[in-house]
């Protein structure tokens, strides 16, 4: 399979397994066998993807222009092919996840569910794989469009005010800030494609006021990143059901966001015009700011999904410093937290999910001895809130290593002090919720009853286990990735040592 | 493809078709005034609006035949220019021709289950007589070299106008009053228009349009040309409905039968603009409109008040018709704007959005007729839950609404894009915030709009699934995909509104 | 100064009468009375335009005197020459027309063009009287009266039964 091949499989599968389901609505199993076929063939696409970069290809492909400038392109490189693993891998496991979710909870409209999702990815696999700003902000449309009917799914008021919100925060960010910030680009460089090194290297007339301009409106103008104040619409679309912030809001949708942020820092601006960017600096104090205030008011939450929602926007936040600290070691930073926090939310939200499926509970407070009701949800939970946290032997672990080294790089010191600070917070609202559901304190009282009979189901228990386990394995195999990721995000100065995984 | 029909016509009608294209609508008309039966009236102005179509290809690809853009100069009944009117058309008319056919056309073959149900039966015969007469007015003015003449083609079509938005009294009664003042502000307005030829004739004393453009260089500086220039622009805002003179649009729109809002929409505005554009940049020249800072002063003032004070308008309407027509006013704020700017790429955005703007408001208004025909009532109440008993049609309801805002793959986005790019270009950074705002709102009350039709469940439980008729889906579908090819390959549109723009810059212009 | 108001007395003759009629078009509030005073502003304009074909020392537009041997001189000559060749008086006096603007005439005439531009304005304008009639004899069927603000009071008290059914209905559609 040539590389310009398996980019037009990864765009044209999702479609495919969209009409599949759609044709196969009446007969549910059929149904979610051509979601899972489909996901597993669309991981296999990511990984032949994923291999021709690391051998040093960069397939390339143009379906010709829509108006003269304006090109549809995409393009593998090492950054999209890791998104594209990481949503292509997930999706497959969510989808185990969700058949065990929707038919417990006995969900009304699931084609319909199924079918958005396919949509979702396929707006996910242009993002990724996207050679210019044009396509990206096409697919990135694409993919708030198609998630805006998954947020609505339950249909009462509460579900359709969450959409709302969802939908006004996503569109308004992007077409108030994102569309001009790419328009602007293409107007100062002439194009709009993602040039190794940066693009705007190639523009006239950028003065540090517009660059500083142009970098603060792509920053806000990307609302999946989620950065504060445009934070907002992720706690709003936890209206959703579980499987949908699973995958959504922890891999797909917000990865999107800070992947934009990741390639636009990257390829658009470039190490070096990103260091002279007088804005940049504003922009990490927003990104650190987000971080320590939203792990702050997730710890005020009682509503687990909420806490986690709050989480996810601290942990975002984490990708958006590391990319604004303009240097390798930041870069590589951002990126594995992409891959990381991905596997450890996701966790994280199959457990919430899975814990209201059998018992309707949302509220950490009525959680408390669950464990020894469901231990293995719980022990899945306490490995994933470890990830997140950052302790070895978990995934969580480089990313933050990274960035503490890039702000070292950068001579930034109030960056680790966040970070630190951040980690510390985790621990704070993360892992009491585990330790209490397995170790309750004496005297607390009867953990709440199943509503389900026989607990959760076994799909939606096995699905975190096993991304549980990847967290830990992840933890391993993070030499290969960041030597697969070098190649975009530079060579980092000498003091790193993480490319033979050995010990300082 | 435009080639490919136009080669269906014989050369020696091909020669005349600058004015087959006018003439034959005004023949058919007494016609079809006279027949017994609405359905044979509307057979014929189907007929006669393809021919029209026809007639629009052939011009098109001989104005596309020479590098650069050719100038078919068509001297009526023989007579040379400088003595007879003159029918002259380039790229610019070329566009606006082939867009006001097309539209007229579509909406004549999607008319008739609407006029049925609205028109009594005694009048269907005369409303279409009207239709053609409009038709007529409409591709007349954009056709038309002599100034005179464009008034006199231009009352044409407001007077059929006026008469086809009174025939909604039967529906509505406030039909009678909005006509009377569309008639009212129209009259001023094509009045001012024609004080302004006057004051022309008085300095250059030619009334041909190409012959003004060469005599006004000597009489630059003369009062009488900046009065008539005023009185000229005046006139043509009121009836392209510039922001603060639209007064009498929305009503106009919301009351008269589906079919004439919906083809008012698509094509009046757009050829008022046109003529608005030939006179600032063809006749009077772009230096003359500078050096007067008309554009600056005053054009683009009101290009942004459009669409900021009408989007906001437009978020506060119940009634779903009156919500696009203030969004149609901002709208021609947007082509304004880019006629504004003065440089090829602006004047080439605007005519793109003129294009887009016809194909988008057409989708939105045929898919509300198709509404109106089923459930007897626009406002926001009435649309709730029909995504689920009308797909087809609220579906492309929904092409129409996401293109109006400006979603990526739409014809909207294109225009939008590359409006602001030209923004960009001249550095008016301050307007591309307007635009994103104005935007925004349209986010803002077209969603509302999507929201209640797919999302909520239907107030009246009563009002039974009922889908469009076919008459009515298939034009309605063609509009629909046209705003979706447009956004994938705009490259037509956008080569149109380049070669319009090329045409109006000869000589001079960045 | 005065001299300067003077010499364009007809201008603002002219103007004054276009003004009027604009103010009585926007303020009156009986129909008919708007519809009068946009003809009256119509006139203006036709005044206008007529007043632009008068030359100086000019007279009617009919050739006469030198100019009149002249044509039919010219004319009798392409007469016989083109009826050899078939041609017709019509044609004849067509070459003949066409041969006085390169060759110019004698005595000075008005310029008939503008008349001729206002005949059509006239049509215009009548068409737009008897289009605007028949709306407010329809007005006068629908409402029961012809004066604007009687009309817009009961426009208005539509307006506000409709948003009123429609605030209950989107309340019982909610609820």
């Amino acid at each position: 399979m040539s590389g310009e091949f398996a980019i037009i499989a990864a765009l044209v599968l999702p479609l495919l397994i969209c009409a599949g389901i759609w044709l196969a609505g009446r007969v549910p199993d059929l149904r979610e066998g051509v979601t899972l076929v489909g996901a597993a063939a669309l991981f296999f696409v990511a990984i032949v993807s994923a291999m021709k970069v690391s051998g040093g290809e960069s397939p390339a492909i143009s379906f010709g222009e829509a108006v003269p400038g304006l090109e549809f392109a995409f393009k593998a490189e090492p950054l999209g092919a890791l998104f594209a693993l990481v949503a292509s891998g997930l999706w497959i496991v969510n989808s185990f996840y969700s058949i065990g979710y929707m038919r417990g909870n006995r969900e009304r409209n699931q084609t319909r569910f199924y079918m958005c999702f396919a949509i979702a990815l396929f707006g996910a696999m242009g993002v990724a794989l996207s050679a210019n700003l044009f396509t990206l902000f096409v697919f990135y449309e694409i993919l708030t469009l198609s998630t805006y009917p998954l947020v609505a799914h339950k249909g009462d008021a509460n579900a359709q005010r969450g959409a709302r919100i969802y939908l006004m925060t996503l569109l308004g960010t992007s077409i108030g800030f994102l569309l001009v910030a790419v328009i602007w680009t293409g107007a100062l460089a002439g194009s709009l494609d993602f040039v190794p090194g940066g693009l705007l290297q190639q523009a006239e007339g950028l003065t540090p006021v517009v660059a500083s301009a142009l970098l603060i409106l792509f920053a806000f103008g990307v609302g999946k990143a989620a950065l504060m104040p445009f934070h907002f619409w992720l706690p709003n679309a936890m209206v959703a059901p579980t499987p949908v912030s699973a995958l959504l809001h922890a891999v797909a949708v917000v990865k999107a966001g800070v992947f934009t942020i990741l390639k636009v820092a990257i390829y658009i601006f470039g190490e070096e015009i990103l260091n002279a960017t007088a804005s940049r600096e504003f922009i990490l104090a927003v990104a650190c700011f987000t971080i320590v205030v939203a792990s702050l008011v997730a710890m005020t939450k009682d509503n687990l999904k909420a806490r986690l929602a709050y989480s996810t926007v601290a942990q975002l936040a984490y990708v958006t410093c590391g990319a604004m600290l303009a240097d390798p070691a930041g870069f590589m930073g951002g990126s594995l937290q992409i891959a990381a926090h991905a596997v450890g939310k996701i966790t994280l939200f199959m457990c919430a999910g899975a814990i209201y499926v059998a018992t309707g509970k949302q509220n950490i407070s009525e959680m408390r001895g669950l464990g020894k009701r469901m231990p293995l949800i719980f022990i899945a939970f306490f490995i994933a809130s470890l990830s997140i946290i950052g302790i070895p032997p978990l995934a969580g672990d480089w990313p933050k290593y990274e960035l503490m080294q890039g702000a070292a790089d950068a001579d930034l010191d109030y960056v680790p002090y966040v970070l630190i600070v951040s980690s510390l917070l985790n621990i704070a609202y993360l892992l009491p919720i585990p330790i209490l559901a397995l170790m309750p304190p004496p005297g607390s009282g009867e953990p709440a009853a199943f509503k389900r009979p026989g607990g959760a189901p076994m799909l939606t228990v096995a699905a975190p286990c096993f991304t549980a386990i990847l967290c830990f394995l992840m933890f391993f195999t993070v030499g290969p990735i960041a030597d697969f990721l070098e190649p975009a995000t530079g060579e980092r100065l000498p003091s790193a040592y993480m490319t033979s995984g050995g010990q300082p | 493809m435009i080639d490919a029909v136009a080669s269906l016509v014989p050369v020696n009608l091909a020669a005349h078709a600058p004015a087959l294209l006018v003439v034959l609508p005004m023949m058919i008309a007494p016609i079809a005034a006279l027949m017994p039966n609405g359905r044979i009236a509307w057979l014929l102005s189907i007929l006669t609006t393809g021919a029209s179509l026809v007639m629009a290809c052939v011009l098109l690809s001989q104005v596309r035949s020479i590098e650069g853009g050719a100038v078919i100069s068509y001297a009526m009944g023989g007579w040379t220019p400088d003595a007879g009117i003159e029918f002259r058309i380039d790229a610019l008319n070329a566009m606006v021709l082939l867009l006001v056919s097309v539209i007229g056309f579509l909406a004549a073959i999607f008319s008739w289950p609407t006029v049925a149900a609205e028109i009594r039966e005694a009048k269907r015969a005369m409303f279409y007589a009207a239709y053609l007469v409009c038709f007529t007015g409409l591709t007349g003015v954009a056709s038309t070299g002599d100034a005179f003449n464009l008034f006199v083609f231009l009352e044409i079509s407001s007077i059929a106008t006026y008469v086809l938005v009174a025939l909604g009294a039967s529906r509505d009664r406030r039909a009678l009053p909005a006509a009377g003042n569309y008639l009212l502000m129209g009259t001023i307005g094509a009045s001012f228009f024609v004080v302004g030829v006057g004051f022309l004739y008085a300095a250059t004393g030619t009334l041909n349009m190409a012959e003004l453009a060469v005599r006004l260089e000597a009489v630059r500086d003369s009062k009488a040309v900046f009065a008539g220039y005023a009185f000229i622009f005046v006139g043509l805002g009121i009836k392209a409905a510039m922001f603060p003179l639209h007064q009498w649009l929305p009503n106009a729109y919301a009351y008269s039968p589906s079919f004439v809002t919906m083809f008012l929409a698509a094509t009046a505005t757009k050829v008022a603009i046109y003529a608005l554009v030939r006179f600032l940049f063809t006749v009077f020249g772009l230096e003359f409109s500078f050096e007067g800072s008309t554009l600056i002063w005053v054009l683009m003032p009101m290009g942004i008040a459009a669409m900021i004070a009408c989007s906001f308008q437009a978020v506060f309407q119940t009634d779903v018709r009156r919500t696009l027509a203030y969004s149609s006013v901002a709208q021609v704020g947007y082509m304004l704007l880019g006629v504004a700017i003065g440089t090829t790429a602006g004047v080439s955005a605007g005519m793109f959005h003129l294009g887009n703007h016809a194909l988008i408001k057409g989708a939105l208004f045929m898919a509300l007729a198709g509404v109106v025909l089923t459930y007897q009532g626009t406002t926001l109440n009435d649309l709730k839950g029909l995504g689920r008993t009308s797909p087809w049609t609220m579906t492309a309801f929904a092409i129409g609404a996401l293109s109006l805002i400006g979603i990526p793959l739409t014809a909207g986005f294109q225009s939008k894009f590359a409006l602001v790019n030209a923004l960009f270009e001249y550095g008016w950074w301050w307007a591309v915030a307007v635009v994103m705002f104005s935007s925004l709102l349209a986010v803002v009350y077209m969603g509302r709009i999507l929201e209640a039709v797919f999302f909520r469940t239907p107030a009246n439980p009563n009002k039974r699934h009922k889908e469009a008729p076919l008459l009515i889906l298939v034009p309605l579908w063609v509009l629909a995909i046209a705003n979706i090819w447009v956004g994938v390959q705009g490259g037509f549109v956008a080569g149109l509104a380049d070669d319009a723009a090329a045409a109006l810059f000869i000589g001079g212009g960045s | 100064m005065l001299e300067f108001v003077l010499d364009r007395g007809y201008y603002w003759a002219f103007f004054g009468l276009m003004m009027i009629g604009l103010y009585i078009a926007f303020a009156s509030t009986n129909l008919i009375k708007r519809l009068i005073g946009l003809g009256l502003f119509q006139t203006s304009i036709i005044l206008l335009y007529t007043s632009l074909s008068r030359i100086d020392g000019g007279t009617a537009p009919i050739l006469f005197g030198a100019d009149y041997p002249k044509a039919k001189a010219y004319s009798e000559d392409q007469a016989y020459e083109t009826s050899e060749a078939g041609g017709s008086t019509i044609q004849s006096a067509y070459s003949a027309a066409e041969s006085y603007g390169s060759s110019g005439v004698e005595n000075i005439y008005s310029n008939p063009l503008p008349h001729v531009l206002m005949l059509t304005a006239i049509v215009v304008g009548v068409a737009t009287l008897a289009v605007g009639l028949a709306i407010i004899v329809r007005i006068r069927e629908a409402y029961g009266t012809v004066e604007a603000d009687e009309i817009r009071a009961m426009d208005l008290e539509v307006a506000i039964a409709e948003a009123a059914s429609d605030a209950e209905e989107s309340k019982v559609g909610a609820a």
